[in-house]
Protein backbone atom coordinates (compact mmCIF):
# COMPACT_ATOMS: atom_id res chain seq x y z
CA UNK A 1 0.00 0.00 0.00
CA UNK A 2 1.18 3.23 -0.74
CA UNK A 3 1.53 6.07 1.33
CA UNK A 4 -1.15 8.00 -0.07
CA UNK A 5 -3.52 5.24 0.25
CA UNK A 6 -2.82 4.60 3.60
CA UNK A 7 -3.05 8.50 4.49
CA UNK A 8 -6.80 8.58 2.33
CA UNK A 9 -8.21 5.42 4.60
CA UNK A 10 -7.42 7.40 7.62
CA UNK A 11 -8.03 10.77 6.54
CA UNK A 12 -4.41 11.66 7.20
CA UNK A 13 -2.57 14.49 6.52
CA UNK A 14 0.62 13.59 4.88
CA UNK A 15 4.51 15.63 5.84
CA UNK A 16 8.01 14.80 6.01
CA UNK A 17 8.94 12.87 2.71
CA UNK A 18 6.23 13.34 0.48
CA UNK A 19 7.74 11.83 -2.33
CA UNK A 20 7.96 7.77 -0.74
CA UNK A 21 7.16 5.27 -3.49
CA UNK A 22 7.59 2.37 -1.27
CA UNK A 23 5.05 -0.34 -1.24
CA UNK A 24 3.73 -1.19 2.67
CA UNK A 25 2.28 -4.65 4.04
CA UNK A 26 2.73 -4.76 7.51
CA UNK A 27 2.03 -2.17 10.71
CA UNK A 28 3.27 -2.06 14.27
CA UNK A 29 1.26 0.12 16.83
CA UNK A 30 3.33 1.00 19.66
CA UNK A 31 4.27 3.93 22.15
CA UNK A 32 7.52 2.04 23.51
CA UNK A 33 10.41 2.68 21.38
CA UNK A 34 12.62 -0.20 22.23
CA UNK A 35 9.62 -2.32 21.57
CA UNK A 36 10.20 -0.82 18.08
CA UNK A 37 13.96 -1.48 17.95
CA UNK A 38 13.46 -4.96 18.37
CA UNK A 39 11.53 -5.84 15.20
CA UNK A 40 13.49 -6.69 12.33
CA UNK A 41 11.11 -6.05 8.74
CA UNK A 42 11.22 -4.46 5.88
CA UNK A 43 8.75 -1.57 4.85
CA UNK A 44 6.86 -1.75 8.29
CA UNK A 45 4.78 0.98 9.18
CA UNK A 46 5.16 2.06 12.48
CA UNK A 47 1.67 3.61 14.17
CA UNK A 48 1.70 5.46 17.64
CA UNK A 49 0.64 7.82 20.02
CA UNK A 50 4.25 9.18 20.82
CA UNK A 51 4.98 12.43 18.53
CA UNK A 52 8.31 13.80 19.78
CA UNK A 53 11.73 13.38 18.32
CA UNK A 54 12.09 10.17 19.65
CA UNK A 55 9.82 8.55 17.30
CA UNK A 56 11.42 10.05 14.53
CA UNK A 57 15.07 9.02 15.54
CA UNK A 58 13.40 5.58 16.56
CA UNK A 59 12.42 4.99 12.47
CA UNK A 60 15.97 6.52 11.70
CA UNK A 61 17.70 3.81 13.48
CA UNK A 62 15.46 1.15 12.50
CA UNK A 63 15.29 1.66 8.70
CA UNK A 64 11.26 2.29 8.83
CA UNK A 65 10.26 5.07 6.45
CA UNK A 66 6.25 5.57 7.38
CA UNK A 67 4.83 6.68 10.54
CA UNK A 68 1.44 7.36 11.62
CA UNK A 69 0.66 9.61 14.31
CA UNK A 70 -2.73 8.81 16.03
CA UNK A 71 -5.17 10.81 17.84
CA UNK A 72 -4.57 13.97 16.50
CA UNK A 73 -0.64 14.08 17.53
CA UNK A 74 0.86 16.82 15.08
CA UNK A 75 4.57 16.75 13.85
CA UNK A 76 6.16 19.53 15.51
CA UNK A 77 8.20 21.58 12.72
CA UNK A 78 11.62 20.02 13.75
CA UNK A 79 10.30 16.54 13.62
CA UNK A 80 9.23 16.85 10.25
CA UNK A 81 13.00 18.61 9.57
CA UNK A 82 14.50 15.47 10.95
CA UNK A 83 11.48 13.07 8.69
CA UNK A 84 12.77 14.67 5.37
CA UNK A 85 16.31 14.17 5.95
CA UNK A 86 15.89 11.25 6.15
CA UNK A 87 13.32 9.90 4.11
CA UNK A 88 10.66 9.27 6.61
CA UNK A 89 7.01 9.85 6.00
CA UNK A 90 4.89 11.12 8.69
CA UNK A 91 1.27 10.76 8.16
CA UNK A 92 -0.92 12.42 10.58
CA UNK A 93 -4.70 11.07 11.65
CA UNK A 94 -7.13 12.47 14.25
CA UNK A 95 -8.48 8.46 14.27
CA UNK A 96 -6.93 6.41 17.67
CA UNK A 97 -4.64 3.93 17.11
CA UNK A 98 -7.61 1.29 17.88
CA UNK A 99 -9.93 2.36 14.78
CA UNK A 100 -6.23 3.25 12.27
CA UNK A 101 -5.27 0.23 13.12
CA UNK A 102 -8.83 -1.37 12.15
CA UNK A 103 -9.26 0.22 9.17
CA UNK A 104 -5.17 -1.16 8.02
CA UNK A 105 -6.42 -4.56 9.30
CA UNK A 106 -9.76 -4.69 6.76
CA UNK A 107 -7.36 -3.52 3.81
CA UNK A 108 -5.23 -6.32 4.41
CA UNK A 109 -2.12 -4.35 5.61
CA UNK A 110 -0.62 -7.48 8.17
CA UNK A 111 0.09 -7.60 11.76
CA UNK A 112 4.13 -9.04 12.49
CA UNK A 113 3.60 -11.12 15.56
CA UNK B 1 39.07 7.37 12.73
CA UNK B 2 37.38 8.55 16.05
CA UNK B 3 34.59 10.57 17.06
CA UNK B 4 33.53 11.58 20.34
CA UNK B 5 30.50 12.66 21.76
CA UNK B 6 28.60 13.99 24.99
CA UNK B 7 25.51 13.44 26.41
CA UNK B 8 23.75 15.31 29.17
CA UNK B 9 21.23 12.98 31.30
CA UNK B 10 17.39 14.55 31.00
CA UNK B 11 18.05 15.95 27.52
CA UNK B 12 15.36 13.73 25.52
CA UNK B 13 15.23 16.41 22.76
CA UNK B 14 19.22 15.75 21.62
CA UNK B 15 18.96 11.55 22.44
CA UNK B 16 20.34 10.42 19.08
CA UNK B 17 21.95 12.97 17.56
CA UNK B 18 25.38 10.78 18.33
CA UNK B 19 23.83 7.82 16.60
CA UNK B 20 22.45 9.50 13.76
CA UNK B 21 26.24 11.19 12.86
CA UNK B 22 27.35 7.36 13.26
CA UNK B 23 25.06 6.56 11.05
CA UNK B 24 25.83 8.92 8.61
CA UNK B 25 29.83 7.76 8.67
CA UNK B 26 28.95 4.19 8.36
CA UNK B 27 27.02 5.17 5.07
CA UNK B 28 30.16 7.26 4.18
CA UNK B 29 32.19 4.32 4.15
CA UNK B 30 30.00 2.03 2.47
CA UNK B 31 28.97 -0.21 5.43
CA UNK B 32 26.21 -2.79 4.71
CA UNK B 33 22.48 -1.43 5.45
CA UNK B 34 21.90 -4.44 8.03
CA UNK B 35 25.43 -3.99 9.95
CA UNK B 36 24.67 -0.54 10.36
CA UNK B 37 20.97 -0.76 11.67
CA UNK B 38 22.50 -3.05 14.25
CA UNK B 39 25.25 -0.80 15.18
CA UNK B 40 23.47 2.34 15.35
CA UNK B 41 19.82 0.40 16.91
CA UNK B 42 22.29 -0.62 19.89
CA UNK B 43 24.40 2.64 20.58
CA UNK B 44 20.79 4.70 20.12
CA UNK B 45 19.43 2.55 23.70
CA UNK B 46 22.66 3.06 24.66
CA UNK B 47 22.19 6.88 24.52
CA UNK B 48 18.82 6.79 25.26
CA UNK B 49 19.23 5.11 28.53
CA UNK B 50 22.18 7.78 29.91
CA UNK B 51 19.17 10.37 29.02
CA UNK B 52 17.12 8.43 31.10
CA UNK B 53 18.81 6.96 33.85
CA UNK B 54 21.92 9.22 34.43
CA UNK B 55 23.27 12.36 34.88
CA UNK B 56 25.92 13.02 32.28
CA UNK B 57 28.06 10.65 29.72
CA UNK B 58 30.62 10.45 26.61
CA UNK B 59 30.02 8.50 23.70
CA UNK B 60 33.89 7.69 22.59
CA UNK B 61 33.90 5.56 18.78
CA UNK B 62 36.52 3.97 17.03
CA UNK B 63 36.44 2.58 13.74
CA UNK B 64 38.83 1.01 12.03
CA UNK B 65 38.83 -1.38 8.49
CA UNK B 66 37.61 -4.22 10.22
CA UNK B 67 35.15 -3.53 13.41
CA UNK B 68 34.01 -0.30 15.46
CA UNK B 69 33.84 -0.43 18.62
CA UNK B 70 32.10 2.15 20.92
CA UNK B 71 32.15 3.23 24.49
CA UNK B 72 29.73 4.58 26.32
CA UNK B 73 30.67 6.02 29.94
CA UNK B 74 28.07 7.64 32.68
CA UNK B 75 28.31 9.51 35.52
CA UNK B 76 25.39 7.85 37.43
CA UNK B 77 23.47 5.98 39.43
CA UNK B 78 24.77 2.57 38.29
CA UNK B 79 22.98 -0.58 37.99
CA UNK B 80 23.24 -2.41 40.98
CA UNK B 81 22.28 -6.30 39.65
CA UNK B 82 23.20 -6.19 35.44
CA UNK B 83 21.42 -9.71 35.93
CA UNK B 84 18.49 -8.72 36.59
CA UNK B 85 18.71 -5.13 34.17
CA UNK B 86 19.21 -7.23 31.35
CA UNK B 87 16.42 -9.38 31.74
CA UNK B 88 13.77 -7.99 29.10
CA UNK B 89 10.92 -5.91 30.72
CA UNK B 90 13.07 -5.02 34.08
CA UNK B 91 13.21 -1.09 33.94
CA UNK B 92 13.00 1.20 36.73
CA UNK B 93 12.04 4.07 34.38
CA UNK B 94 9.81 6.72 35.93
CA UNK B 95 6.76 8.19 34.63
CA UNK B 96 8.47 11.38 32.87
CA UNK B 97 10.86 9.00 30.90
CA UNK B 98 7.50 6.71 29.75
CA UNK B 99 6.14 9.58 28.61
CA UNK B 100 9.45 10.10 25.96
CA UNK B 101 8.27 6.33 24.59
CA UNK B 102 10.77 4.75 26.62
CA UNK B 103 10.84 2.07 29.72
CA UNK B 104 9.68 -1.26 28.06
CA UNK B 105 12.89 -2.92 29.39
CA UNK B 106 14.03 -3.56 26.34
CA UNK B 107 16.95 -1.65 25.65
CA UNK B 108 19.92 -3.56 27.12
CA UNK B 109 18.55 -6.83 25.38
CA UNK B 110 18.33 -4.75 22.47
CA UNK B 111 21.71 -4.10 22.59
CA UNK B 112 23.03 -6.97 23.35
CA UNK B 113 21.11 -8.58 19.91
CA UNK B 114 22.49 -6.50 17.89
CA UNK B 115 25.95 -5.96 18.84
CA UNK B 116 28.45 -8.47 18.13
CA UNK B 117 30.08 -7.93 21.19
CA UNK B 118 29.16 -6.28 24.49
CA UNK B 119 30.14 -5.46 27.72
CA UNK B 120 28.51 -3.78 30.65
CA UNK B 121 30.22 -2.52 34.41
CA UNK B 122 28.80 -0.45 36.44
CA UNK B 123 29.19 1.00 39.66
CA UNK B 124 26.74 1.86 41.94
CA UNK B 125 26.70 5.21 42.77
CA UNK B 126 29.64 6.07 40.39
CA UNK B 127 28.45 5.43 36.67
CA UNK B 128 28.07 2.85 34.01
CA UNK B 129 30.42 1.44 31.02
CA UNK B 130 28.83 0.19 27.93
CA UNK B 131 30.98 -1.41 24.93
CA UNK B 132 29.52 -2.46 21.90
CA UNK B 133 31.46 -3.91 19.02
CA UNK B 134 30.54 -4.89 15.66
CA UNK B 135 32.18 -6.63 12.68
CA UNK B 136 31.80 -4.40 9.66
CA UNK B 137 32.33 -7.59 7.28
N1 LIG C 1 23.27 3.85 32.05
C1 LIG C 1 22.49 3.40 33.05
N2 LIG C 1 22.61 3.91 34.31
C2 LIG C 1 21.83 3.46 35.31
N3 LIG C 1 20.92 2.49 35.17
C3 LIG C 1 20.75 1.94 33.96
C4 LIG C 1 21.51 2.36 32.84
N4 LIG C 1 21.15 1.61 31.77
C5 LIG C 1 20.19 0.79 32.20
N5 LIG C 1 19.93 0.97 33.53
C6 LIG C 1 18.98 0.20 34.37
O1 LIG C 1 18.64 -1.00 33.71
C7 LIG C 1 17.23 -1.04 33.46
C8 LIG C 1 16.97 -1.77 32.15
O2 LIG C 1 17.51 -1.00 31.06
P1 LIG C 1 16.89 -1.18 29.62
O3 LIG C 1 17.56 -0.25 28.69
O4 LIG C 1 16.88 -2.63 29.27
O5 LIG C 1 15.36 -0.76 29.82
P2 LIG C 1 14.76 0.70 30.04
O6 LIG C 1 15.77 1.73 29.69
O7 LIG C 1 14.18 0.78 31.39
O8 LIG C 1 13.57 0.70 28.99
P3 LIG C 1 13.75 0.69 27.38
O9 LIG C 1 15.20 0.64 27.08
O10 LIG C 1 13.03 -0.52 26.91
O11 LIG C 1 13.12 1.93 26.91
C9 LIG C 1 16.80 0.40 33.51
O12 LIG C 1 15.42 0.55 33.78
C10 LIG C 1 17.67 0.96 34.60
O13 LIG C 1 17.19 0.59 35.88
MG1 LIG D 1 16.78 1.63 27.87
Amino acid sequence: MTIEKISQLINGNISGCTTNRDEYKVCFASDLMSDVLRIDTDNLILLTGLSNMQSIRTAEMADITCIILARNKKAAPEMVELAAENNITIIESAYSMFHIAGILFQNNIKPLF
Amino acid sequence: MKLEFAISGGDFSRAGIASSEVKKMLKKINVEPKIIKRVVVALYEAEVNVCAHAYKGNIFVEIDGTKIKIDIIDKGPGIENIDEAMKEGYSTASDAVREMGFGAGMGLSNMKKNADEMSLESKVDEGTKVTIINYLK
